[in-house]
């Protein structure tokens, strides 16, 4: 099993070394260059020349790759070409709000997902099945920016009042302090990602409910307790833990819309802002630690269903 | 209970049972009438389709999903099932009556340790004991049959043990409970011989012992003339015959069930197999009248129009037919192919010379030695993982990972079929064991042997049509046939098409792997006759894969032993089962189930 | 728009709800699946709600009363008879500029789908097939692009180039390719181990003949699937680039950049954002249902082949 686990850790590793050429090559691919793109109307060009240099742009490709990765895993990301400030610096303002953010989001979906799985799964194709699963439909399909719209039309504006529809917080301020900000951008993301680890799980929770080891262990005259919470759901769980991942690691694209409907102040907003800007390092780190946060979920995911699955943590006979 | 008391009193008491289809009335089985006493077998026997386990799991009260009890009687000592609520048939499943799975693999739950699965149906059932007297009571278990009891082993999950062990750990937890009766699904299926017959000693053995009525439900005639008591043939939903052992296997009286029991395989080699036409009609597809009417060569128009009602032949021996005594009269065919036996050719068309395979880092074949002359047919029998499927992989060029020599007609070939000349491959060719994977479902029969025709250049353009036509009705099937996909056809015609689809090619070898192990017998039988007939035919040899050492017996000219990647015994046919030399042939031939040896003498069917 | 397992839970078991009927023998399974799906209510709903948004997309600018540039009255006035659903935060008219904005989310998610399902299919049934380093290969370079959520690799390439319909149009097709190859290699691996793959090889059939006529026929189901799944996503995706302000640049007429622009205005004249989200809101649904449809009938036609 450690085998397993350690090639995994270097796969991971792997991937991530490939994402971050994907990454710098965005740079190249400017027309001009990272120079002319930072000074934008004001490239003369005898400034041009004097960024370049101080950017190191006329080294060759590997080494200015080597430079930016160096300054990566060291914590500096470069200098944000729209407000001088150290990129990292930045990062760290916002990213505690958009942690904070998905992080109630994660709270709420996960559990609710999975038991409305469970639940749906249990009480198949009766009427509140039917319901369910009209919603999920039609969640599932609509875009998280509809999604967060259609929730201002509704609580922040015309019918009802209850939560603002952009977030007013101070530079500095950080979200928890003003919860009902966070309202509306974390139930967007809840509505976006509920459909689909629910609808796996009811998926899982079928089969696993119409496999032979649960109608064995009906036949054993087990309660029906026992059946569907010893034998049924601890199966029926491990495709859902991939796709909870799947979800977690699509909240940090997801986040990014969501943040930009509800000017909520995290890292989201500042990726769009550094993308209007054309602030090409900005969106570099975050593109970065996006994709980064994908893998480590993946990572975490696949040891998780290792470890619920004993015929991957033993050898079969 | 007195002894006479529980002499009277059947354990089991079906009455006219009748499972439906909830969504459109359509029977799956109807008119069912049996009874178990304590400490007896009943056997259930029938082929695909005939319900057999769906009247196994109604005895647990237990219908699968889509179907419902739609009448008639079922009662467990003396209980009417239908009148139990939720928490009473709860706890009689595993307490008084048991069942023991088809498949321990899935039966199982991959996720939970064998201690787990073993306490729990001992808790459901007793509650009150403390959890160190479960613990004893499983160690118990465990050793009844015959697996260890030490916690090493208890910690074990499912995956971790062999499938015989695995279905030796599902006995143990329907006994545990000692209930009083045991329904077992077909229990050996997909196990070896020699592991079937340990299982089988034990369950005989344990129902004996804690005097269990048990319902043996199985495709197997062979084992169930070893095991059974009373028997019970079905056919389309419907019980066709029934009585004891000795009436069923010495004097059966449907043609059913002479046809069925000329079907089983005869390891003495005293009979030829004889198939059955045509195939068994699914619920919802069944004839008017008899259901084995279009089958039946006894067929009049009262057989037509409806079905028999009960005989009674005297003796508690019963059968539903109108013509049993035209059946008597008759005696069964015999099978086409076996009797005349092709002259064998000197010249050897295939030869293996110090066949050593690998899958990744382990051997699997040790120095394989084999020759098949032309005309030849050599069986190489084994059980699971002994090796056999690898060779024919290997001979075939699927496997690649193999050193040694495998010539034909005296050239080497290369060891993947990618790398072989298309006359080479055009002369070996390779029929598959499943019939329902070995077809592509998106192209018709008729495409798919038109392609095969082109692809060895044995026909092309205006004359494919009849070119296919041929093919098909070399195996016995109509050229209309190539309109059809494969999943229009049965499982038999879908195994003749991949035998026609071979022959196109005109090769001079057919690899056979394991053709007939995912057919029903009667089917089985029909194959092997299609074999034979075709090699008396057209002249070909035949390379035979199987684990049944007594299917082989009477179209085989030398058969090859193989268990562990070593050939252990390979001569003449004849020598093979008459005197064997290996020990392990011996034990094979010994754990094979046979009607035959189990009845004490010869079947004749008469 | 979240992504690629939803096909795993519309192929695992069927929703809540009818199955499609058994279907009659077809030469070609993919007109079997369709003509099934289509005789399921969701699916004609599907299509119903779909048809109406694209001819409103297509045949709008026909029926516009006003260009979609002219300013015909105050902004955010309400409606008049000139403007029956009122003037946009700059004074445009809100029914016209509507009527012209929906074909470019249209022909843009078409493209990119396409672009998208093809390059995957390829990818993830050559992976199946091959089954050596070549599958690993294609596989690493999969999760690689996974890695990405698709909306900030557009955005990458968007702050890098600039805001190119061509641009967004590949991107997004780009990111949809790992998703359906992943689903697709999953269904091609299944067809892979069966005997008469292996039929084929032991007689020496061609490797592109047997990907070809053997794998790619029988993995019709999940490839219909992804067509429509991808479908919803990338109207989705595109919709929301415009919304961001990376799509097409004003003026141009775009359902998503419409949000964008009259969102500040919403609660004095709702109809400039109510109106394209509405549409892009029905499409999506639209194109969800008719992929749930095929999804349902691709499962029945399994279980009636077993």
């Amino acid at each position: 099993m450690t085998r397993l686990i350690l090639r995994r850790l270097a796969l991971g590793v792997l991937t991530l070394f490939l994402i971050s050429l994907i990454v710098f090559a965005a740079v190249l691919a400017l027309p001009g260059d990272a120079a002319t793109a930072i000074l934008g109307r004001e490239a003369t060009p005898e400034r041009v020349a004097a960024l370049r240099d101080q950017l190191n742009l006329n080294d060759s490709v590997v080494t200015q790759y080597l430079d930016w990765i160096g300054g990566v895993l060291t914590g500096s990301f470069g200098e944000s070409a729209a407000t001088q400030q150290p990129v990292s610096e930045l990062l760290s303002d916002r990213v505690a709000n958009t942690a904070f953010l998905v992080f109630v989001a994660a709270v709420v979906a996960i559990p609710l997902s999975i038991g409305i799985g469970v639940w749906t799964a249990m009480r198949r194709d009766r009427p509140v099945d039917h319901i369910v699963s009209t919603s999920t439909l039609v969640l599932a399909a609509l875009p998280e920016f509809v999604i967060g719209i259609g929730l201002i039309l509704l609580f922040a504006t015309s019918v009802f009042t209850w939560f603002p529809a952009v977030s007013l917080l101070a530079p500095d301020q950080r979200a928890w302090t003003e919860p009902s900000v966070v309202v509306l951008p974390a139930a967007t993301l809840v509505l976006a990602v509920t459909p689909y680890i629910s609808r796996i799980m009811r998926g899982s929770m079928i089969e696993v409910l119409e496999s032979e080891y649960v109608t064995m262990a009906r036949l054993k005259g087990l309660p029906e307790r026992t059946v569907i919470w010893r034998h049924a759901v601890p199966n029926a769980i491990v495709p859902a833990i991939q796709v909870t991942a799947l979800q977690l690691a699509w909240m940090a694209g997801g986040v990014v819309v969501v943040e930009f409907v509800f000017s909520y102040p995290g890292i989201g907003s500042l990726f769009i802002d550094a993308v209007g800007n054309r602030d090409i390092l900005v969106v570099q780190a975050i593109t970065l630690l996006a994709a980064a946060i994908y893998v480590v979920l993946n990572l975490l995911a696949d040891l998780a269903t290792i470890a619920v699955t004993p015929r991957l943590r033993t050898e079969a006979r | 209970m007195s002894a006479t008391e529980t002499a009277h009193e059947p354990s089991v008491d079906v009455i006219d049972l009748r499972v439906a289809l909830t969504t459109s009335g359509v029977d799956v089985v109807d008119e069912i009438t049996v009874e178990v006493r304590p400490g007896e077998v009943l056997g259930l026997v029938g082929e695909s389709g005939s319900g057999k386990t769906t009247v196994g799991m109604a005895l647990l009260g237990h219908v699968r999903r889509g179907g419902e009890v739609a009448g008639g009687v079922i009662r467990i000592d003396g209980r009417d099932l239908s009148s139990l609520g939720e928490r009473e048939l709860r706890s009689l499943r595993g307490g008084v009556v048991s069942y023991i799975p088809q498949d321990p693999g899935t039966s199982l739950n991959p996720a939970l340790r064998i201690s787990t699965q073993l306490e729990e149906i001992l808790e459901a059932h007793a509650p009150e004991g403390g959890a160190e007297q479960r613990k004893a009571r499983v160690r118990e278990a465990l050793e009844e049959v015959a697996l260890p009891s030490d916690d090493e082993f208890l910690k074990n999950y499912p995956h971790q043990l062999s499938g015989g062990q695995q279905q030796r750990v599902a006995i143990a937890m329907a006994f545990a409970n000692r209930p009083h009766v045991i329904v077992c699904d077909e229990p050996t299926t997909g196990l070896d011989v020699t592991t079937q017959a340990r299982v089988l000693e034990t369950v005989r053995d344990l129902c004996q012992s804690h005097r269990v009525a048990a319902l043996y439900v199985s495709h197997d005639l062979a084992v169930v003339a070893e095991l059974a008591d009373h028997v019970a043939v079905m056919y389309g939903g419907r019980i066709v015959e029934s009585g004891t052992r000795d009436q069923l296997f010495l004097e059966p009286r449907h043609p059913y069930t002479r046809r069925l029991l000329r079907a089983v395989p005869d390891i003495a080699g005293k009979r030829t197999v004889v198939g059955i036409p045509g195939h068994a009609a699914l619920p919802g597809s069944r004839p008017q009248g008899c259901y084995f009417h279009p089958r039946c060569e006894f067929a009049r128009d009262d057989c037509r129009a409806e079905f028999p009602p009960v005989t009674e032949l005297g003796e508690g021996h019963k059968v539903r037919c109108y013509h049993v005594a035209d059946a008597v009269q008759k005696p069964p065919p015999e099978g086409a192919g076996q009797a005349e036996k092709p002259r064998v050719g000197d010249d050897v068309v295939l030869a293996i010379k110090n066949l050593n395979a690998h899958y990744g880092e382990s051997q699997i074949l040790f120095d394989i030695n084999l020759d098949i002359h032309h005309n030849e047919c050599v069986a190489l029998v084994g059980e699971s993982g002994s090796g056999k499927t690898t060779t024919a992989r290997c001979v075939a060029g699927l496997h690649k990972q193999w050193t040694g020599e495998v010539s034909l007609h005296g050239t080497a070939l290369e060891e993947s079929a990618r790398k072989r000349s298309n006359e080479e491959r055009r002369e070996i060719q390779y029929v598959f064991q499943n019939p329902y994977a070995s077809l592509n479902p998106r192209t018709t029969i008729g495409q798919t042997i038109a392609r095969r025709l082109k692809l060895f250049g044995r026909g092309g353009g205006r004359e494919i049509g009849s070119k296919v036509g041929e093919c098909l009705e070399r195996v016995a099937l109509s050229s209309s046939a190539a309109e059809r996909f494969p999943d229009q056809l049965s499982g038999g015609e879908r195994q003749r098409v991949a035998i026609a689809r071979a022959l196109a090619a005109e090769p001079s070898m057919l690899v056979c792997d394991e053709v007939t192990s995912a057919l029903d017998v009667s089917v089985q039988a029909a194959i092997i006759e299609l074999l034979g007939e075709l090699r008396n035919e057209i002249g070909l040899s035949l390379l035979f894969i199987t684990h049944d050492l007594a299917l082989i017996r009477t179209i085989a000219d030398r058969v090859a032993v193989v268990t562990g990647g070593h050939v252990v015994e390979y001569g003449p046919t004849e020598q093979i089962f008459t005197s064997p030399s290996a020990d392990y042939t011996r034990k094979l031939l010994a754990n094979t189930p046979s009607i035959e040896v189990a009845l004490g003498h010869a079947t004749t069917g008469s | 728009m979240t992504d690629q397992t939803v096909e795993q839970a519309l192929d695992l078991v069927p929703e809540a709800g009818p199955e499609a009927p058994p279907p009659r023998l077809q030469r070609f399974q993919w007109l079997g699946i369709l003509r099934n799906a289509s005789r399921l209510t969701r699916t004609r709903i599907g299509l119903g709600m779909v048809g109406v948004i694209v001819l409103i997309a297509l045949l709008g600018p026909l029926f516009a009363p006003h260009s979609e540039t002219e300013f015909i009255a105050a902004p955010n006035h309400g409606p008049t008879s000139d403007a029956i659903f009122g003037a946009d935060a700059l004074g445009r008219d809100v029914f016209s500029r509507f009527l012209y904005g929906g074909l470019s989310v249209l022909w843009m998610s078409a493209a990119a789908t396409l672009i998208g399902v093809v390059i995957g299919t390829a990818v993830g049934l050559i992976a199946a097939y091959s089954r050596n380093w070549l599958d690993d290969v294609l596989m690493r370079l999969n999760d690689v692009v996974l890695a990405f959520p698709q909306i900030i690799f557009v955005l990458l390439a968007v702050s890098a180039i600039g805001p190119k319909t061509w641009l967004i149009v590949l991107t997004v097709g780009i990111t949809h390719a790992p998703r359906v190859a992943r689903v697709m290699r999953g269904a091609a691996q299944q067809i892979v181990e069966r005997d008469f793959v292996k039929a084929e090889e032991v007689a020496g059939e061609k490797r592109s003949r047997i990907i070809m006529e053997g794998l790619l026929p029988n993995v019709t189901s999940p490839l219909l699937v992804e067509l429509g799944l991808r479908m919803t996503f990338s109207i989705g995706l595109i919709a929301a680039v415009s919304f961001l302000g990376f799509g097409l640049q004003p003026p141009a007429a775009d359902w998503g950049l419409m949000i964008n622009e009259n969102r500040l205005s919403i609660a004095v004249m709702p109809w400039g954002v109510l109106l394209p989200v509405l549409a892009i809101a029905v499409l999506t649904v639209g194109t969800n249902l008719i992929t749930d449809g095929i999804a349902r009938a691709a499962i029945g036609l399994e279980r009636s082949n077993e």
